[in-house]
C-alpha cells in the first residue's frame, strides 16, 4: 500500500478523533475501608448471598456475608441491587486492534512470520484505547490480551482496565503462549480450483497443517532441550520465550476447533507435560471427556456464532458449554466480535442459560472460570475474602439486556468511571436536542 | 522441423487421398473417387424409437443411407457385409459439445473482480463490437471449428456420430454449428453452419468487471435484448455494432441456455418469457429435486449424466463435514433423467460434462436402473436433438437419403453386455472394438502339428485376453485375440498354482518351458506357426467347437431403496410443503404492538392466513388449538437489512447499478431461513450490498421456508432499492487502490447528481417519444434507448420506487437528502445510520426512517462516532427506527439487538420491541399487512417462551400467513431424522465405495454461502465462503 496514503489516513484519524475521553481519569489507588451493603452478592462459585455486606479494605475484599458490623467507611448501599465480581474477557487484542481491520496505523496486533514466541502483547497495549472505557461500563474488568498471529504468535499479558500506561494495567505479564493451530480440514484452497483450465496442483491441507504441527513440535523439542542448558553459546530469544511454558510459569493457548486439532493438541500435553487450553473449540463438546482426563481447559471464542455445518443443530452454540460443564471440563466463555467490539461478554454468558447452564453457572464462565484459566484466581473472579475488589454492581440481572445496566464498579476497589466516548457522545446530542 | 513438415504434408497427401474428395480442391496426383458403396445384410436394424426391421438390409453410398428394409435390394457394386446376429442403430447425436472449438483464453489472469481488486471497465475485445466483453454473440463455431479427430474417436467410441458444438464461453455465445464426427476436411463434415444460438449466466473469460453477479448477468442479458430490439432501427449514436447485429440475426436460431443449476433453469426461463423466448435450458443435474417447478417453465432440457462420485466418508471427522444436501444429491442424482420423462418434460442428453467419456454408459444404464426407460433415452440421443436443431432430414434416424451415420452392435444397445463393434460416420467405418464381431468365446479343438505327430488340446476362450489351454489338467500360459491376430503361449505341465484362470500377466512361472503360438483368425478357424518347449518350428489350428453357455451373470437386482426429495432439498426440509391452518393460539401473553399494548391471558384466531380475533375464551371448531399459557404471543420480527437467501449480493463493476434486481437470484434453500425462523423472523428485506453509490433493486421476503424463489417473495410490497455512501462506495478499503469514481464524498454526490440528472433527461425524452409516436402512430420505444438503470431512477423520482440507504457519517446523510429533494422525492430509509443521533432532527424534516445497528461501532474509520444509544436518542426525536442485522447470525436474535435500547438510552420494552416488528414494517410500507397483532393482518406470529425481549427467550413457534414454519419440537424430530438420513448414505457411500474402489473421490466438506455487504470484518465459519465459485470449485 501506498506510503503517503497511509500518512494521510494516520493524520486524519489523529486529527479528527484525538481529544475525545481525554477528561476521563483512571481512579487512584483505594486505601482505607469502605462497605458495600444490602446487596444480592453473586460470589462467583455458584453461591448467591441475598441481603449480603462486602467490606473492602486496601483494595482487597475483607469480609463477605450478612452479618458483617459496619465501623468507619464509607458505605455504598445496594438495595435493589445485584452485585458480581468483575468479568473477565479471557483472550482478546483489546488495546492492540482500535479500529478494526481498517486502519493498518491502528492496529499492533499480528507481527511478520509465524515464528513469534518471543512477542509480548504487553509492550503494545494501548491503555487509551476508546474500546476499553466502553468495556467497563458493561462491568468487564480485566482481559487478557494476546497478540495473534499465524503460528506462534507470542505471549499475552492480563491487564485491568483502569490504567495510565500498560505497566500500571498489567495484572499478569506473560500469562499465555498462542499457538495458532494449522486447519485440519479438507477444505481446498479457493484459488486452487483453476476455473479456466489452469489447474494447480492440489495440495492436500490435512497434510500440510500435520507437517506444520511436526514442524512445531520439533521446536518445542528443541526449546525444552536448551531451557535444560544453565547457560548458552548463543542466545535463542525465540526459545527463552517458551522457557516459562515447560515450568508451567505460562500455559499453552491452543486456537484450534475441530477435533483433528483437538486430538492432536493432547500431544502437547502428553509429549511436553504443559498445561494447555483450547480457544476457540467449536467442536470440543464432541471429546468433552477426553479433554477432561488430560486436564484441557477451554475458552469458547464467541456463543453469537452459527452452526459450523448446515446440518448441526441450529442451537449448537449455545449449548456447547452445557455440554463441557456436563462432562466436568473447565471453560470459559469470550466475545471476540470485532464490530460490537466485545462489551457483549455478559450476554454471550445470558445466551447459555436456556440451553443448560443455570445463571450461576454462566456467570461462572465469565468470572471464576477464566481466573482459574488464567491462573489469576487466587487475586480475582469470585467475591471472597483475600481477593482484589473487582466488583460490579448493576441495577437487574447483568446477563439479560433488558436490566444488564451497571451502576458501579471498582478496581482492586478503585471505583472506576463508567465513563466513555459513547456516554458522552450520548450527552452530547442529548442536550443539543434539548433531552436532558 | 523439416522432417516435422514433411509428415504433416504427407498426411494431408493422405487425408486428401482417403476422402471423399471435395470438388473445389485440386488432387495433387491421380484421383481415387470412391462411392463407398456397402450393404449391410441379416441385421436388426432399429430404423428409430418405433421401428426395428429383423433380417433387414442397410444400403448406402456415398455418405448417405440408400436403401434400408427387408426387402431391400443389394447393389451390384456394394460390398456386402453380412451382419447376422448384429444390430443397427442410428449413431447417437450430442448436441451439448464444444468439439474442435478452440479453449478459450483470459486474456490477463483469473481473480480480477473481486471486492477490493482494481476494476476493468471497458471491454478488451478489440473491434466494432458492444461494449461488454462477456456478449460474444458474434462468435461463430463454424469460424473456428476444426476436426479434432482424437476428440471425435472419444465421442465415436461411446456412440456418437454427430455433435452441436460452440463455443462454451461468455453471456452470449454466439452461434454453434453441427458437424459430424468424421475424420474428413472441415468442409464436409458441417451439417449445418449456424444451428443454434448460446447463452449462459456466466462470463467466462471476460476480464471486464461488468456483470460481476448472478443478478448482474440477469440485467446485462435482458438489457442486450432491449439494445438488440433498439438497434434494429440502427440509430446513428450507435455506429456499427457487430455483436448486436449478430445478436438480432441469431434469434431465429434454437435458443440454448447454459443454466446449470433448477434455480438458473427458471431464473432463465424468466427471462425468456420476459422477451418471447423460449429456450432449450442445458440442465445441471439438480432438477429432479424441483421438478413441478422445472415442467412449469415449459422448456426443453438437455441433461447431462454428470452424477457425483461417492466420496471417502469412513472417516466419520471428515464425513460430518458433507452435508445432508450433498449426500442426498448423490444418492438421487441418477434420478434425474427418470423425473423429467416421467415429468412429460421433452429432454435430449449430453456426455459432455463427464470427466471420463468412458463413464457414460454406465451412468446411461444407471439412469435406466433408476427408472429411465430406454425407448426415452434412445429418443434423448437421436431423434430428439435431431428435431430441435432441424437437422432430423440428415440424422436422428435410420432412413433412405439421411446420412450413413449408424452403429454396429453385438446387441440390443442398453443391454449391458452390448458392445459397440463399429461406429458408420457419413459412410465411413470406424472400428470401436473390432474383436467384438466375433464372438469368440467357447471351445475349440487346438492342434499342434508337432515333429512327432499333431497334439489334441482344448482351447476353452473366455475373452480376448483369457483362455485355459486343457490337456488332463488346465495349463498355465499367456492369450491374446485382438480382433485378427492370436497369440498363445502355454507350459506343457501344469503349475503349482490352484487350476482356475489364467489371465494375460498369469504367467505361473513354475510350469517350465512354454509352447508359443501365433496366428490369425480365418472365421472359424484359427491357424498359424509356433515354436515348441525345445525351439523346433510347428503349425496348429484351433477349431471352433461350441459356445460357452451363457451363465446367468445378470447382477441380481436389489430393489432401489431411495431417500425421500425434501423441500428445501437438504437438512430441516419437509417431506410435503406445510398447508395453511386454521390456528387458535389460546392464553398468551399477547403483545399487539397496537393501542391496546400487552394483553395477558388472551387468544387469537388465526383463519385463512389472517388474524381473525383477538380476544379471552375464544373459540372456533376449525381451528387447530395451540396452548400459549405462560408463553408470550408477538408479532413475528422484520429485518429491514438482511443479505441472506440470495445467490450474490453485490453487483459491484460499476457506481450505479440500478437495474439489477436481488429478486433475480434468490435463494429459497438457504439453511439461514431456517436459523432464523428458530429466531422469530418473518420476513426479511433483502439488500443489494454497499458496493456503490447506488446498488441494486432489493426484494422483501417472508421466510416460508421449503417454498421456490418466486413464493418466497412477500407480495405486493413497494419495490425498494439500495443507495450506499462512505468507504464502501469509495473502496476505502481497496488493497490495490481505487480506480472507479468516485474516490471522495464529493464524488458520491455527483455520482448521484449525475444519475439523477440522466434520469430526468431521459424521462423527458421517453414522453417526447411516446408523444410524437402517438401522433405517427409509430413503435413509441424505438427512438429511444430502453435504459433499465435509468428505468430504477425515474420510479424513485416518481414515487414509485423507495431508496434505503447504507449510510454512515453526517455529512453524506445530510447531502444525500439535499440531492434529493433537489431531484424531488424523499429517501426512504438511511439503512445502518451510525451517526444518526447527530442529524435526527434534519432526518425528522426530511421524513426519512432510520434503521441501524444496536451496538456496533469501530470496525472502520467513518464508525468511530458510533454509539449504542444511536437508536434512543433516533426514536426520542420522532424518527421512525428500526433495528436490523445485515448479518445472518445476528438476524436470528434480533429482539436481543432490540433490547439493549433499554440499557441503553431507556427505551420502554414496547418501544424497543415495535424496533424490529412494527418499525420495519412501517418503514418498508407493509405496516397494513404485518407488523403488529391486529384483525385483519398476516398471521405472521412468534410464541415466545420468556418475555421476546429477554435473552432467556426462546422462539417455539414461529407462524408465517398462519403456517408454522418453525417449531422446536419438530425441530428435535428433524435432528433425529437428519442424523437417521445421513447415517443410512454414509454407509451406503462406503459399501459402493469398496464395491467400486475407482468411483470414489476424497471427502469435499460442504461449504455454505454466507453473504454480507462486505463492510465489516467478518469472521467466517470453518465452513462458510463468500464466494459461490469457490463452492462450484469444490464441486469440481
Amino acid at each position: 500500500m501506498n506510503k503517503r496514503f497511509f500518512i494521510i489516513l494516520i493524520t486524519f484519524l489523529f486529527a479528527a478523533f484525538i481529544n475525545a475521553q481525554d477528561d476521563i481519569y483512571p481512579a487512584p489507588q483505594q486505601k482505607g475501608t469502605f462497605y458495600i451493603t444490602n446487596a444480592t452478592i453473586h460470589v462467583g462459585t455458584g453461591t448467591v448471598i441475598n441481603n449480603g455486606t462486602i467490606k473492602i479494605t486496601d483494595g482487597k475484599i475483607a469480609q463477605v456475608g450478612t452479618n458483617i458490623s459496619i465501623s468507619g467507611g464509607e458505605v455504598f448501599d445496594a438495595k435493589g441491587k445485584q452485585v458480581y465480581p468483575g468479568l473477565i474477557l479471557p483472550e482478546t487484542d483489546l488495546g492492540l486492534k482500535e479500529i478494526a481491520n481498517a486502519v493498518r496505523g491502528s492496529n499492533d496486533y499480528q507481527e511478520l512470520g509465524e515464528w513469534n514466541p518471543n512477542v509480548q502483547s504487553a509492550v503494545a497495549y494501548n491503555t487509551d484505547s476508546k474500546i476499553i472505557n466502553t468495556l467497563k461500563a458493561n462491568g468487564i474488568l480485566l482481559a487478557n490480551v494476546a497478540p495473534t498471529g499465524s503460528l506462534i504468535a507470542g505471549s499475552s499479558s492480563t491487564v485491568q482496565l483502569d490504567a495510565w500506561n500498560w505497566e500500571d494495567a498489567l495484572y499478569k505479564r506473560n500469562t499465555s503462549m498462542e499457538f495458532y493451530m494449522p486447519s485440519l480440514i479438507n477444505r481446498r484452497n479457493r484459488f486452487g480450483g483453476g476455473f479456466f483450465g489452469q489447474q494447480q496442483p492440489q495440495i492436500d491441507p490435512v497434510k500440510e497443517g500435520l507437517d506444520k504441527i511436526e514442524e512445531v513440535k520439533k521446536f518445542f523439542r528443541e526449546a525444552k532441550a536448551y531451557s535444560q542448558e544453565a547457560t548458552h553459546r548463543e542466545t535463542n530469544l525465540k526459545f527463552e520465550a517458551l522457557k516459562p511454558i515447560f515450568e508451567k510459569k505460562e500455559k499453552l493457548f491452543v486456537h484450534a476447533d475441530v477435533v483433528k486439532q483437538l486430538l492432536v493438541a493432547v500431544d502437547f500435553v502428553k509429549e511436553f507435560g504443559i498445561d494447555v487450553v483450547i480457544i476457540g473449540g467449536s467442536e470440543s463438546w464432541q471429546i468433552a471427556n477426553l479433554l477432561k482426563q488430560n486436564n484441557i481447559s477451554v475458552i469458547l471464542s464467541r456463543e453469537f456464532r452459527l452452526p459450523e455445518t448446515e446440518d448441526e443443530d441450529i442451537d449448537q452454540p449455545f449449548k456447547t458449554p452445557y455440554m463441557l460443564k456436563q462432562a466436568g471440563v473447565l471453560f470459559a466463555l469470550n466475545d471476540d466480535h470485532d464490530e460490537a467490539r466485545y462489551r457483549n461478554l455478559a450476554f454471550n454468558a445470558g445466551q447459555t442459560v436456556p440451553y443448560g447452564l443455570s445463571k450461576e453457572e454462566a456467570l461462572q464462565a465469565i468470572t471464576l472460570n477464566p481466573a482459574k484459566i488464567l491462573g489469576i484466581d487466587d487475586r480475582t473472579g469470585s467475591i471472597e475474602e483475600g481477593k482484589d475488589a473487582n466488583i460490579v454492581i448493576t441495577e437487574g440481572d447483568i446477563l439479560d439486556m433488558r436490566s444488564s445496566i451497571v451502576d458501579a464498579a471498582f478496581i482492586q476497589g478503585r471505583k472506576v468511571s463508567l465513563e466513555n466516548k459513547q456516554t458522552q457522545l450520548y450527552n452530547r446530542y442529548m442536550t443539543k436536542y434539548g433531552l436532558k | 522441423m523439416r522432417r516435422l513438415k514433411f509428415l504433416a504434408g504427407l498426411g494431408a497427401l493422405l487425408a486428401c487421398l482417403l476422402s471423399n474428395a471435395q470438388v473445389t480442391f485440386p488432387v495433387n496426383g491421380v484421383a481415387d473417387p470412391r462411392t463407398g458403396c456397402y450393404a449391410f445384410t441379416n441385421a436388426t436394424i432399429v430404423k428409430d424409437g418405433q421401428a426395428t426391421l429383423s433380417k433387414a438390409t442397410l444400403v448406402i453410398r456415398d455418405g448417405k443411407i440408400t436403401a434400408v428394409g427387408t426387402n431391400a435390394s443389394v447393389p451390384k457394386d456394394a460390398v456386402v457385409i453380412n451382419c447376422s446376429g448384429k444390430y443397427i442403430y442410428p449413431s447417437l447425436i450430442d448436441i451439448y459439445t464444444d468439439y474442435g472449438i478452440p479453449q478459450p483464453q483470459r486474456s490477463q489472469p483469473a481473480g480480477a473482480g473481486g471486492f477490493f481488486a482494481p476494476q476493468q471497465f471497458a471491454s478488451n475485445t478489440k473491434g466494432a463490437y458492444g461494449w461488454n466483453q462477456a456478449i460474444r454473440s458474434e462468435v461463430n463455431a463454424a469460424d473456428i471449428f476444426t476436426v479434432d479427430d482424437k476428440a471425435a474417436k472419444a465421442l465415436r467410441d461411446i456412440g456418437f456420430g454427430s455433435v452441436l458444438t460452440h463455443q462454451k464461453d461468455g453471456i452470449a455465445r454466439g452461434t454453434g454449428a453441427f458437424v459430424t464426427l468424421a475424420n474428413e476436411k472441415e468442409n464436409l463434415v458441417m451439417v449445418k453452419n449456424k444451428a443454434s444460438a448460446h447463452y449462459s449466466f456466466s462470463k467466462g473469460t471476460s476480464t471486464q468487471s461488468y456483470p460481476g453477479s448472478m443478478m448482474g448477468s440477469v440485467a446485462l442479458l435482458r438489457q442486450t435484448y432491449l439494445d438488440a430490439q433498439w438497434y434494429k432501427g440502427r440509430p446513428a449514436k450507435e455506429g456499427e455494432n457487430i455483436s448486436l447485429q449478430a445478436w438480432n440475426d441469431e434469434q431465429s436460431l434454437p435458443q440454448i441456455f447454459d443454466a446449470n443449476d433448477k434455480w438458473s433453469d427458471t431464473r432463465a426461463d424468466r427471462i425468456g418469457d420476459e422477451f418471447g423466448v423460449q429456450y432449450i435450458i442445458k440442465a445441471g443435474g439438480n432438477e429432479y429435486q424441483r421438478i413441478t417447478d422445472i415442467a412449469a417453465t415449459k422448456a426443453p432440457f438437455i441433461l447431462s449424466l454428470n452424477f457425483p462420485q461417492a466420496q471417502e466418508v469412513d472417516d466419520p471427522n471428515d464425513a460430518k463435514y458433507v452435508s445432508l444436501s450433498d449426500l442426498k444429491h448423490w444418492e438421487l442424482a441418477p434420478t434425474n433423467p427418470a423425473a423429467f420423462e416421467k415429468a412429460n418434460i421433452p429432454f435430449a442428453f449430453t456426455a459432455a460434462d463427464l470427466k471420463d467419456s468412458k463413464q457414460f454408459w454406465t451412468n446411461l444404464r444407471k439412469a435406466i436402473e433408476y427408472g429411465l426407460s430406454e425407448s426415452k433415452a434412445f429418443d434423448a440421443l437421436t431423434k430428439t436433438p435431431a428435431s430441435w436443431l432441424g437437422v432430423d432430414d440428415k440424422v436422428g434416424s435410420l432412413d433412405e437419403g439421411k446420412l450413413a451415420n449408424f452403429l454396429i452392435t453385438t446387441g440390443p444397445l442398453f443391454n449391458e453386455k452390448t458392445t459397440i463393434i463399429e461406429n458408420w460416420v457419413q459412410g465411413d467405418k470406424y472400428a470401436v472394438k473390432e474383436d467384438a464381431w466375433t464372438n469368440i468365446t467357447g471351445t475349440y479343438n487346438l492342434v499342434l502339428n508337432m515333429p512327432g505327430g499333431p497334439v489334441n488340446y482344448t482351447l476353452d476362450v473366455k475373452n480376448s485376453t483369457t483362455a485355459n489351454v486343457i490337456a488332463k489338467d488346465t495349463l498355465t500360459g499367456k492369450f491374446s485375440y485382438d480382433g485378427k491376430l492370436v497369440k498363445l503361449s502355454f507350459s506343457t505341465t501344469p503349475s503349482h498354482r490352484p487350476q482356475g484362470q489364467m489371465g494375460q500377466g498369469g504367467f505361473g512361472g513354475r510350469g517350465g518351458a512354454s509352447i508359443r503360438l501365433s496366428g490369425v483368425n480365418n472365421g472359424d478357424i484359427w491357424q498359424g506357426t509356433g515354436v515348441d518347449t525345445v525351439g523346433n518350428s510347428l503349425t496348429w489350428t484351433a477349431t471352433f467347437i461350441k459356445a460357452t453357455e451363457p451363465i446367468d451373470s445378470s447382477k441380481r437386482k436389489f430393489p432401489l431403496r431411495l431417500g425421500k426429495i425434501t423441500y428445501p432439498f437438504g437438512a430441516y426440509g419437509w417431506d410435503t410443503l406445510p398447508h395453511q391452518q386454521n390456528l387458535l393460539i389460546r392464553n398468551a401473553t399477547v403483545w399487539t404492538n397496537e393501542k391496546e399494548g400487552i394483553l395477558q391471558n388472551t387468544d387469537v384466531l388465526v383463519k385463512n392466513g389472517k388474524i381473525a380475533q383477538i380476544g379471552k375464551n375464544l373459540s372456533d371448531a376449525s381451528a387447530k388449538a395451540i396452548d400459549g399459557t405462560g408463553q408470550y404471543l408477538a408479532p413475528g420480527i422484520i429485518d429491514e437489512h438482511s443479505h441472506i437467501a440470495a445467490f450474490s449480493i453485490n453487483e459491484g463493476a460499476q457506481s450505479v447499478t440500478s437495474e439489477v434486481r436481488i429478486g433475480d437470484n434468490l435463494n429459497p434453500e438457504d439453511i439461514n431461513i431456517y436459523r432464523q425462523l428458530s429466531g422469530g423472523v418473518t420476513s426479511s428485506h433483502i439488500l443489494h450490498g454497499s458496493a456503490n453509490t447506488i446498488g441494486g433493486q432489493t426484494q422483501l421476503i417472508k421466510l416460508r421456508w421449503g417454498v421456490n424463489d418466486e413464493d418466497l417473495k412477500f407480495k405486493g410490497a413497494d419495490p425498494f432499492i439500495k443507495f450506499a455512501l462512505g468507504e464502501n462506495v469509495k473502496r476505502t478499503a481497496s488493497t490495490q487502490g481505487n480506480t472507479r469514481y468516485p474516490d471522495t464524498r464529493m464524488g458520491v454526490e455527483e455520482v448521484q447528481m449525475d444519475a439523477f440528472a440522466r434520469a430526468a433527461d431521459y424521462q423527458k425524452q421517453m414522453k417526447e417519444a411516446e408523444q410524437s409516436n402517438k401522433k405517427k402512430g409509430g413503435d413509441a420505444q424505438m427512438s429511444v434507448r430502453r435504459d433499465l438503470k435509468l428505468d430504477a431512477l425515474v420510479e424513485i423520482m416518481n414515487g414509485k420506487r423507495f431508496i434505503t440507504c447504507h449510510s454512515y457519517v453526517q455529512s453524506e446523510i445530510t447531502e444525500l437528502m439535499r440531492v434529493a429533494e433537489k431531484f424531488g422525492f424523499k429517501v426512504n430509509t438511511f439503512t445502518h445510520i451510525l451517526e444518526g443521533y447527530k442529524v435526527a432532527d434534519k432526518m425528522k424534516a426530511h421524513g426519512a426512517n432510520a434503521s441501524t445497528f444496536s451496538d456496533w461501532w469501530a470496525y472502520k474509520l467513518e464508525v468511530q462516532d458510533a454509539i449504542a444509544y444511536n437508536p434512543a436518542i433516533m426514536v426520542k426525536e420522532g424518527l421512525n427506527v428500526c433495528i436490523n442485522s445485515d448479518d445472518a447470525e445476528q438476524a436470528r436474535r434480533l429482539n436481543q439487538e432490540a433490547a439493549k435500547s433499554v440499557k441503553y438510552g431507556g427505551l420502554t420494552e414496547e418501544e424497543a420491541f415495535k424496533m424490529v416488528t412494527l418499525n420495519p414494517a412501517k418503514a418498508l410500507h407493509v405496516d397494513d399487512k404485518v407488523g403488529s397483532i391486529k384483525v385483519g393482518k398476516d398471521a405472521d406470529l412468534v410464541l415466545w417462551s420468556d418475555n421476546p425481549l429477554s435473552i432467556y427467550a426462546r422462539a417455539n413457534k414461529t407462524i408465517v400467513d398462519g403456517i408454522v414454519y418453525f417449531d422446536r419440537d419438530r425441530d428435535k424430530e428433524l435432528r433425529k431424522q437428519i442424523s437417521a438420513d445421513r447415517n443410512r448414505i454414509i454407509q451406503k457411500m462406503i459399501a459402493e465405495g469398496s464395491n467400486n474402489p475407482t468411483g470414489v473421490t476424497p471427502s469435499r466438506p460442504s461449504l455454505q454461502l454466507v453473504l454480507h455487504c462486505e463492510d465489516y470484518e467478518h469472521n467466517d465459519g470453518l465452513f462458510e465462503t463468500d464466494d459461490v465459485n469457490e463452492i462450484n470449485s469444490q464441486n469440481q
